[in-house]
């Protein structure tokens, strides 16, 4: 309780200031010559995964409205991240885009102390006048990766290399295994925790240890191609993160979950241009194209894709929610009924497995 | 042509303070040669990396915060390296000082007092001795090696660490993120110089390096320590207890970590997370050896290092160079401190190695230079 009072007095304070300079920022508001936009990234840009995407996102900020963009790569989550972010607004960035969850209460800290900057953060949950959030909804991505997996998969066991157990993590993989169970009820999905969002060798030697234990599809939320690499040597197959994969994986890779983040951020660096920014929160799917994919690799016989691009279509025109009933936990209790679909608080606070899921979170 | 190595009969002392600085130039020409293939302006970047993060007050502060831990870690672990002890875990005891000092901060989180800081600082530090306790203990009791089981240990404490703020720690409305929840007001260290995050922390690193000092130049325990690490057999016959030498630098750069780590959380982050230190534990060991194993020496290389870290990332925002540059840099300082200390050890004699060998003076061998 405490902690959101303080929440609410900060966002009281920044307010306040916020009113009286939107008056002068109204007057200097950044044209296309002089906005700079930062961007601060939690792997190298060469990881070919999440912050390989951001990236491409910077780079269509600069093609599209002139901007002049800045990043910060591998950037760890605590206070090297506060300094990172307070250096950007301290040197002339008018809106900043911090692209890991962990930079969550150094954005907001150093939000505070500039009222003037814009601040955007990924996956998020804490806002402020001059702090957005914004996110995209990947379950849905897995839902179609894992009716994929649930059609092709011979052993009906898939691998799933895991980063940190955070909801977001929780509910992509929940939601693999929901749409993997509905097409295969005994699928099975068995998990291992890196604890990292980027080991290519921890993730490669993950991938191997599934495979191993009779996994012949490996699935991942980390953000190195390594897990396909070793999917692509060891003849099963996988899915592609964040990006697609394809060149790493040529045979392996069935599709690749895309994260297209270039629209959003191009509209928000337009919107400071026009100075019609404001703070909010943004969780868009494959109906916006947040989420995309990876054209399908041959292996994907036609009547795998058209049950794949019929997922796609019942996500886009609402006739389909990956978090539909009966939803069975892991410990066999029913957690919704037929028909019932879980809303988006419990989806943002997931922290428990759904039937099929094998290993243990930690509570 | 062969080239070999000769041991020095008599190694200059001067030398051996200078070669950081010689180390220093070289990696400045280096790094002119480097940035010229690059395609950057030489003096530009120089300027982006070791200038242009000191141009401001706030700058200086994020200097000393950064070199805030590696200075408390690296001026204990010195000592250590000086016995010959090799403490290679001070991250893990780091990460036991975060967790005992950051519980403490948890446990008193409605308490609003002035003494919750005061004994976050003394759990911290008692975290951290007891994780090196461990090794200490295998050590005097089983000759086991403290370079395996302190580094080993430190992958035990991060787990735990991450066991603690995923589950019993988590922030009650944290919507299951792993996070603890930000620390109270009484439990934050105060900023020393006001508008910037300077924090209390770095007056303790300052104290640790004139208080190391002074123990190594003033006590008998220094003495001690000094001629158990040179030649053992030595201490032994001068009735010098190894056993109790061992316990005692162990100890003590187990504490320093533990309060380098409780700085941490009770400073620039505020609260727990899963991953509290970009490996300031493994750094200090750069530190500590950069600055000769002594205090002031490793007071200069913490700074040094930590402006290293702040030039990498005006280097990336200034002029977009790439992070890896950062990496090069750090790279090429090592590598011609330790070619520089080589050559302190040992000359170079050109000609066959039956020559060599012909002087009697033991070329090449895998004998450490004594640094």
């Amino acid at each position: 309780m405490r902690k959101t009072t303080r929440l609410h007095n900060v966002i009281k304070g920044v307010t306040g200031v916020l009113v009286a300079s939107t008056i002068m920022f109204s007057v200097s508001t950044a044209s296309a010559e002089d906005a700079k936009v930062g961007f601060v990234y939690v792997g190298p840009v060469g990881d070919h995964g999440w912050t390989y995407r951001h990236d491409l996102g910077r780079q269509a900020v600069e093609k599209e409205t002139g901007a002049e963009t800045t990043f910060v790569e591998s950037v760890e989550e605590g206070a090297d991240a506060e300094r990172v972010i307070r250096k950007l607004a301290s040197s002339g960035h008018n809106i900043i885009f911090t692209t890991s969850f962990g930079y969550m209460n150094p954005t907001l800290k150093v939000a505070k102390q500039f009222p003037n900057v814009k601040f955007e953060h990924a996956t998020g949950y804490k806002q402020a006048d001059n702090m957005a959030t914004y996110s995209a909804r990947f379950y849905e991505g897995r839902a179609v990766i894992g009716t994929i997996a649930g059609m092709m998969s011979k052993t009906g066991v898939v691998g799933y290399i895991a980063s940190f157990p955070i909801p977001e993590v929780v509910r992509g993989i929940n939601a693999f295994a929901l749409a993997m169970q509905k097409v295969n009820p005994d699928a099975v999905v068995k998990v291992v925790w890196v604890n990292s969002w980027y080991d290519p060798g921890k993730e490669g030697d993950a991938a191997k240890a599934l495979i191993d234990q009779g996994a012949d599809m490996i699935t991942q939320h980390t953000d190195s191609p390594a897990p396909l690499q070793v999917a692509e040597q060891r003849g099963v197959q996988g899915f592609g993160q964040a990006s697609d994969m394809s060149a790493f994986a040529p045979t392996a890779q069935l599709t690749a979950i895309i994260d297209d983040w270039d629209p959003y951020y191009v509209s928000r660096v337009k919107a400071v241009m026009d100075g019609t920014w404001t703070s909010g929160d943004v969780w868009e799917g494959i109906d916006t194209g947040m989420v995309g994919f990876a054209p399908y690799g041959d292996a994907v016989p036609a009547d795998v894709r058209a049950a794949a691009d019929a997922v796609k279509q019942g996500i886009v025109d609402g006739s389909l929610h990956p978090f539909t009933g009966p939803i069975t936990n892991q410990a066999g209790e029913q957690v919704i009924g037929e028909g019932e679909t879980l809303d988006d608080g419990v989806l943002l606070s997931m922290d428990w497995y759904v039937q099929g899921v094998q290993g243990e979170l930690g509570q | 042509m062969i080239v070999s190595l000769v041991k020095r009969p008599e190694q200059s002392q001067s030398m051996v303070y200078v070669s950081p600085l010689i180390a220093l130039v070289f990696t400045l020409i280096a790094g002119i040669i480097m940035f010229m293939i690059m395609g950057v302006d030489p003096s530009e970047a120089l300027y982006a990396f070791f200038v242009e993060p000191l141009t401001s007050s706030y700058g200086w502060a994020e200097l000393g915060v950064k070199a805030t831990p590696l200075i408390l870690i690296g001026v204990a672990l010195s000592i250590g390296f000086r016995a010959g002890v090799w403490n290679i875990g001070a991250e893990g005891q780091l990460t036991l000082g975060a967790i005992c000092g950051g519980g403490i901060a948890l446990w008193l989180y409605d308490v609003d007092s002035f003494f919750v800081l005061p004994l976050m600082i003394i759990f911290g530090v008692l975290g951290g001795m007891f994780w090196a306790a461990i090794p200490a203990f295998l050590k005097t009791r089983f000759n086991a090696n403290e370079i395996l089981t302190s580094l080993m240990l430190t992958y035990v404490a991060t787990l735990l660490l991450s066991l603690l703020v995923h589950g019993p720690w988590r922030d009650p409305d944290g919507f299951n993120f792993p996070e603890s929840r930000i620390f109270s007001d009484s439990a934050t260290l105060p900023v020393i110089w006001s508008g910037t995050s300077l924090h209390l922390g770095w007056v303790f690193a300052l104290a640790a390096v004139a208080g190391i000092w002074v123990l190594m130049s003033r006590t008998i325990i220094g003495f001690q320590i000094k001629v158990v690490g040179q030649a053992p057999d030595a201490g032994r016959h001068a009735g010098f207890s190894v056993n109790k030498m061992v316990w005692f630098v162990l100890l003590l750069g187990g504490g320093m970590a533990g309060l380098a780590g409780l700085f941490e959380v009770s400073g620039p982050i505020g609260q727990l997370l899963p991953s509290i230190s970009p490996g300031y534990g493994f750094t200090a060991i750069i530190v500590a050896f950069v600055g000769r194993l002594h205090p002031i020496g490793v007071l200069f290389a913490g700074l040094l290092i930590a402006l290293s870290y702040l030039g990498g990332e005006s280097a990336q925002i200034t002029m977009n160079m790439p992070l890896a540059v950062t990496g090069v840099f750090q790279g090429m300082l090592l590598f011609f401190l330790l070619a520089c200390d080589v050559l302190i050890g040992y000359r170079i004699q050109w000609g066959s190695s039956a020559a060599a060998s012909a002087t009697g003076s033991g070329a090449v061998s895998n004998e450490v230079p004594n640094g």
